[in-house]
């Protein structure tokens, strides 16, 4: 089932909602982090290291983004860096909202 | 983590656990000759695999996850288990993008096109006019192209690939390839010309000069994001900002080559034995050559600029393409034949006496139409070979006694 097209307004990312990612995103471990493909889009987006695709994986199982930043150990003086770098995989559509889709 | 990661450039040289941009070619068999066939292609090889052998590539990428794979050739729609080995990828995770120049392309395959996720065509065009494409592609080309492409566009297939390889002659066409696109709600994607396959004997009639390649840079920058480029111009980097996408030769990093007789290539540009990582048939399959070939290892260790690393552009160009420079018999570790500072047509004045390699293997139709300078059988003149023995009359064509003309002694 995809996202609904973006629900949210071109700004800030709500790390209070419960997020995951959309069912046509398949994963690939890399060294560097992961690489996300979207069968929908045809899109590709790359996570840039293992903490993030840690807090992606476990998106669908926390009640929060926020919470799942916490649960992959990030300190909260990175939290603004993820907090963008899940904005960027909302904005194409490899996260979304639970509940939207 | 606090620490910033590596750009992505740096992560990918050392090579990824599976390839990203994979490039399969079906087949060697293609109804066309393109006078530029990055694979010299014309006639099927005997070899090739089989249905069964394609299914279990495909496996073998749903279990490597890669998530996708273009689909190219020879003219791949030729190969009679064409639209079944789309299906078996596609119900396996693995998405297909494939290049056609259309000919198979009726209006009924449209339909069923346009109706299915995860396929994506892209229809090669090498001019934006029949005079330029035909000239490149051979006669009727064109017409097959725009054919095929009407065919997508009634059938609501939005967003499929107009793929272009930009040559001396269409470089002054870009606008009108964006128009084309544009009438048939398409995408434009341009390519770089390489010399390889037949492109070797082409490449110096046909690569753009000096100053198209600021034109087509030029463009690029204004354009760029209504464009596909297959991340291949990055040698044009060194003109000034770089170029979106990624900014580094990929062979047996993140892009290699399926053959159709399933052997691999660190890239689609360089088939030829030096660059033969191994084949899918061997022991341990497509997974083992892309892990653990010698050859991809070698590409994946940490490469020195070599005579371009004290160039300020060897950050962006990378000393541009590697099979551009094995194939006009220039050192690997130095610049590129059409490096934009001036740096490769020296170095092609200072190899023009050794006979650059050779693209291998051939499989060229015996048969294609001769082209301007090429050398044309010599006319001979007929005649009736006279009887040995008037006596004897001769024997007709169609005489069906075994033992016509034979005269017991």
């Amino acid at each position: 089932m995809a996202c609904a097209a973006s629900t949210e307004p071109a700004g800030r990312f709500d790390l209070d909602a419960p997020w995951q990612l959309d069912a046509q995103v398949r994963v690939r471990p890399e060294a560097f982090g992961a690489l996300l493909y979207h069968f929908g889009t045809r899109q590709l987006s790359f996570l840039k290291s293992p903490a993030l695709l840690a807090v992606v994986r476990s998106l669908g199982a926390q009640p929060s983004a926020r919470a799942a930043c916490t649960a992959a150990g990030i300190q909260a003086e990175d939290l603004m860096r993820y907090e963008l770098a899940l904005q960027t995989l909302a904005a194409s559509r490899m996260i979304c909202k639970r509940g939207t889709a | 983590m606090s620490t910033a990661p590596l750009p992505l450039a740096e992560q990918f040289q050392y090579g990824l656990q599976a390839p990203i941009c994979l490039t399969w070619e079906l087949t060697y068999a293609c109804n066309l000759s393109c006078v530029h066939c990055l694979s010299s292609s014309g006639r099927r090889d005997p070899r090739e695999l089989t249905t069964a052998e394609c299914m279990a590539v495909i496996d073998e990428l749903q279990r490597m996850q890669v998530f996708y794979v273009n689909i190219g050739g020879g003219e791949p729609t030729v190969r009679p288990d064409f639209w079944a080995l789309v299906d078996y990828a596609t119900d396996h995770d693995v998405g297909v993008k494939f290049s056609t120049n259309g000919v198979k392309i009726t209006p009924e395959i449209a339909r069923r096109l346009a109706g299915r996720d995860y396929v994506d065509v892209q229809i090669s065009l090498d001019g934006a006019t029949p005079e330029v494409n035909d000239a490149v592609r051979g006669r009727g080309s064109y017409e097959i192209a725009l054919r095929a492409m009407a065919n997508l566009a009634g059938a609501g297939f939005a967003g499929f690939k107009i793929s272009v390889v930009m040559t001396r002659h269409n470089v002054g066409q870009l606008d009108a390839f964006k128009a084309i696109a544009d009438r048939f709600g398409a995408n434009l994607r341009i390519t770089r010309l390489r010399p390889s396959g037949r492109g070797a004997d082409s490449w110096d009639e046909l690569h753009p000069t000096a100053g198209q390649q600021r034109e087509l840079y030029d463009w690029l920058v204004a354009h760029g994001k209504d464009v596909l480029t297959g991340d291949s111009f990055f040698h044009l980097s060194g003109f000034g900002s770089a170029l979106p996408g990624l900014n580094l030769c990929g062979a047996g990093r993140v892009v290699c080559l399926i053959d159709p007789v399933g052997d691999v290539y660190a890239c689609p540009f360089a088939i030829h034995p030096s660059f033969l990582a191994g084949n899918v048939r061997d022991p341990g399959g497509f997974a083992r050559v892309w892990q653990h070939s010698e050859l991809f290892g070698g590409l994946r260790r940490p490469q020195t600029g070599g005579a371009c690393g004290s160039c300020s552009a060897f950050g962006s160009c990378r000393g541009g393409c590697m099979a551009a420079k094995f194939f006009t018999g220039l050192p690997l570790d130095g610049p590129d034949p059409e490096c934009v500072r001036g740096h490769g047509e020296q170095a092609l004045a200072a190899t023009a006496t050794a006979p650059a390699p050779r693209p291998s293997p051939d499989h060229s139709h015996r048969t294609a139409p001769y082209r301007a300078g090429e050398r044309r059988p010599v006319p001979l003149t007929l005649s009736v070979r006279p009887p040995e023995n008037a006596a004897q009359p001769p024997v007709t064509a169609c005489n069906p006694d075994p033992l016509a003309g034979f005269v017991p002694q």
